[in-house]
């Protein structure tokens, strides 16, 4: 496709738990690539082996066929000092250190670059000042690490990595134990650090909203062990994001790149037309009462929604009736109680 | 510019706070060690005690010999056995990330004390008897290498299992259970010795500063010495160990040669200690909790010397206590059991911080 080196390649790669008489491959014939500044989310659904994946290409446990690829070079050739230098680590693993600050803990990160003793040069120094200007962590350095909220502390582990200064940057599941607020934040930092510096960014995750977002591209595990990769746009035109997430009772809303919980169960057709952001909003109230919502302008009832002078309102109009209503709630009461 | 100049103060507070408690640390070691030189059944006055520390002189040559031949290798000794058991308890809590592990918790203790106990109970017959007593008293050498020997019979054998367990929490177990089997053989060995044997065995147990004399007191510092350099030079790795495996692996180390320096580091400190005298408990345990909590930090740059000279201040002063009964009496053999002295103290400072402390688990490191 271009002629940008990878930071990361898998040829024939096949994962998965090998004990003394068996082997069990989770996955296999993996060729992946991670390319410098992209941020790539690792998707599937639980138990799908991301987390044999990401320690697979991390080192920490063996391939049981084909070659990881960092930089050019084959992962197992790598001393581990040497792949410390190029692939840095955030993990799910609460880190139990509590006497630690936050600073000592960037501090870390450089523990391949320093010497015997771990005594900083001012090299050192200005990666760790530059990880912690990327991150924004500055109030946090002086706290102990157990002082730290679970947002506040992924987010030094993140600035540690970033001090670690690798081309690449594993994540497992970085955004598992947030709110939805220090998610978003998490993602779209991670976002903004692969552009600003260059890295290649892989993180397993399970927020498919955001990782469609945010990531410039996706891995997808599919149930049967394989992944599909692409941008996400075409993932999701193609078919391949729904089929990785497979399970009755819900669907993923192509149009609005979300997943439904609910499905249609009323034949009362309604049309909404109007302001488009209110019409947004209707149709999801409208369709969680499970009315089913068509563009068609000969559908049973009509609902227009407009702002006027700030305030939004909803006219609703069928053969029988004509009300206005000033919000939703009074929209949906009024709609049940004309279908009835 | 401005973050740099926020930062400074900030970054300089610790280290200036450590400076002031190592120098105060050190002050009080050398007051303590004045003091257990200057204490003891036959009383000798500070002057006399000062100019032969640093002279080598007195009018009063049973003062002289009482000093220079009794007092001054048990304080050495006191000062060896508090830096080298709390710095292997140190090692071992950072290497198996439990606030309660130890020499003793390992087994090490216990497998010096079975290489002990088959030097002092073994067979009775009248030939190693000979041995023993041409060989000298309770520090003996025989003593000191089968001492060893049985720790690193013990070390070699969780090591063993170490390759087959990925697990630390198990490993410490194992290190429990097999310390127990080590206990339990000693145990058989006493019921079948002779009053005698047993009696000279018992002894040991009690642990004694005083036994190391000269010669046993060089080799002593020299195996301590070389177990504390090799903690010193872990102690980037021993950091890196505090985020956990995992992480230490991705930051560089590698984990089975930082595991078996570790391990020697303290089969070393714990078995020759042990060895010259006895098995003594609680300093592995209580001191680095009670240095980590005074320094409150997780560097084991600052810890292990801050371990060191807490663990020596301590001895100094359970060495102290231990001759009180006897002050000003001499001739009276009324001297405590050093390891009487040292699980008193100790034991209510690790119930201390477990009572003190319900984030134990957080915060051993």
């Amino acid at each position: 496709m271009s002629d940008v080196k990878p930071f990361l390649e898998t040829k024939e790669l096949a994962i998965g738990y090998k004990t003394r008489s068996t082997e069990r491959v989770i996955s296999e014939n993996l060729n992946l690539t991670l390319e410098p500044g992209q941020l790539v989310c690792l998707l599937g659904s639980n138990g799908s082996g991301k987390s044999t994946l990401m320690r697979t290409i991390a080192g920490l446990q063996p391939a049981l066929a084909g070659v990881v690829y960092i930089g050019q070079q084959p992962l197992a050739t790598l001393k581990s000092a040497e792949l410390a230098q190029k692939l840095s680590l955030v993990l799910t693993e609460r880190i139990e250190a509590g006497n630690l600050t936050a600073l000592e803990v960037i501090t870390l990160g450089r523990t391949p670059y320093t010497g015997w003793l771990g005594a900083l040069s001012s090299a050192d120094q200005k990666k760790i000042d530059e990880a912690i200007s990327l991150t924004h962590v500055e109030d946090l350095i002086n706290r102990k690490i157990h002082q730290l909220s679970d947002g506040e502390r992924q987010k030094v582990m993140l600035t540690r990595a970033l001090a670690q200064d690798t081309e690449l940057i594993l994540l497992d599941e970085p955004t598992a134990h947030l709110d939805l607020p220090n998610r978003v934040e998490m993602m779209r930092l991670l976002h903004t650090l692969a552009r600003q510096t260059g890295k290649a960014i892989l993180l397993s995750t399970h927020e498919l909203d955001l990782a469609l977002q945010a990531a410039d591209m996706l891995w997808l595990m599919q149930p049967d062990g394989l992944i599909v990769t692409g941008v996400p746009e075409d993932l999701v035109l193609n078919g391949a994001f729904e089929s990785a997430f497979a399970k009755s009772g819900f669907f993923f809303d192509k149009s609005s790149g979300t997943f439904n919980i609910y499905q249609d169960v009323c034949t009362h057709s309604i049309c909404i037309s109007g302001d488009p952001m209110l019409a947004f909003w209707t149709k999801r109230a409208l369709q969680r009462e499970g009315f089913g919502v068509t563009d068609h302008d000969h559908a049973t009832y009509r609902v227009h929604c407009d702002r006027q002078d700030e305030a939004a309102i909803w006219q609703m109009e069928s053969a029988l009736h004509a009300s206005k209503y000033f919000n939703i709630a009074d929209l949906v009461s009024g709609l049940k109680s004309a279908v009835k | 510019m401005a973050e740099t100049a926020q930062k400074e103060p900030s970054l300089k507070s610790p280290a200036t706070a450590h400076r002031l408690i190592f120098v105060g640390l050190i002050m009080l070691a050398i007051l303590f060690f004045i003091l257990d030189v200057m204490l003891g059944s036959v009383q000798i006055p500070f002057k006399e005690v000062s100019k032969i520390i640093f002279l080598q002189e007195s009018e009063n040559t049973a003062w002289l010999f009482i000093i220079e031949k009794i007092r001054i290798p048990k304080a050495i000794t006191a000062i060896l056995v508090g830096c080298g058991l709390s710095v292997s308890g140190l090692q071992m809590q950072t290497l198996f990330r439990n606030p309660l592990a130890g020499p003793s918790e390992l087994g090490i203790t216990a497998g010096a004390g079975l290489g002990v106990a088959a030097v002092m109970l073994a067979g009775g017959s009248s030939a190693s008897m000979y041995a023993i007593s041409k060989l000298g008293v309770s520090g003996s050498w025989l003593i000191i290498v089968m001492a060893s020997l049985g720790s690193a019979l013990v070390l070699s054998l969780i090591l063993l299992i170490a390759g087959r367990i990925r697990d630390n929490v198990i490993l410490l177990i194992v290190g429990v259970m097999i310390g127990t089997i080590t206990l339990s053989i000693v145990s058989i060995w006493q019921y079948f010795s002779q009053p005698e044997q047993l009696q000279e065995y018992i002894m040991w147990t009690f642990g004694s500063l005083g036994g190391v004399t000269q010669y046993h007191l060089y080799a002593l510092s020299g195996v301590v010495a070389f177990g504390l350099l090799l903690a010193f030079i872990s102690s980037k790795a021993l950091n890196a160990l505090l985020l956990g495996e995992n992480y230490a692996r991705s930051m560089g180390l590698t984990i089975g040669k930082t595991r078996l320096i570790i391990m020697l580091s303290t089969s070393l400190l714990t078995g020759s200690i042990t060895a010259f005298c006895g098995p003594i408990g609680f300093v592995g345990i209580a001191i680095p909790h009670i240095t980590r909590s005074l320094f409150g930090t997780s560097d084991h740059r600052v810890l292990i010397p801050g371990c060191c000279l807490t663990g020596m201040v301590l001895l100094l002063l359970c060495d102290i206590i231990a001759q009180m009964p006897g002050m000003g009496m001499p001739g009276m053999q009324t001297v405590i059991p050093v390891n009487v002295v040292t699980s008193l103290l100790g034991a209510p400072v690790v119930i201390w911080i477990i009572i003190s402390r319900n984030n134990l688990r957080s915060s051993f490191s």
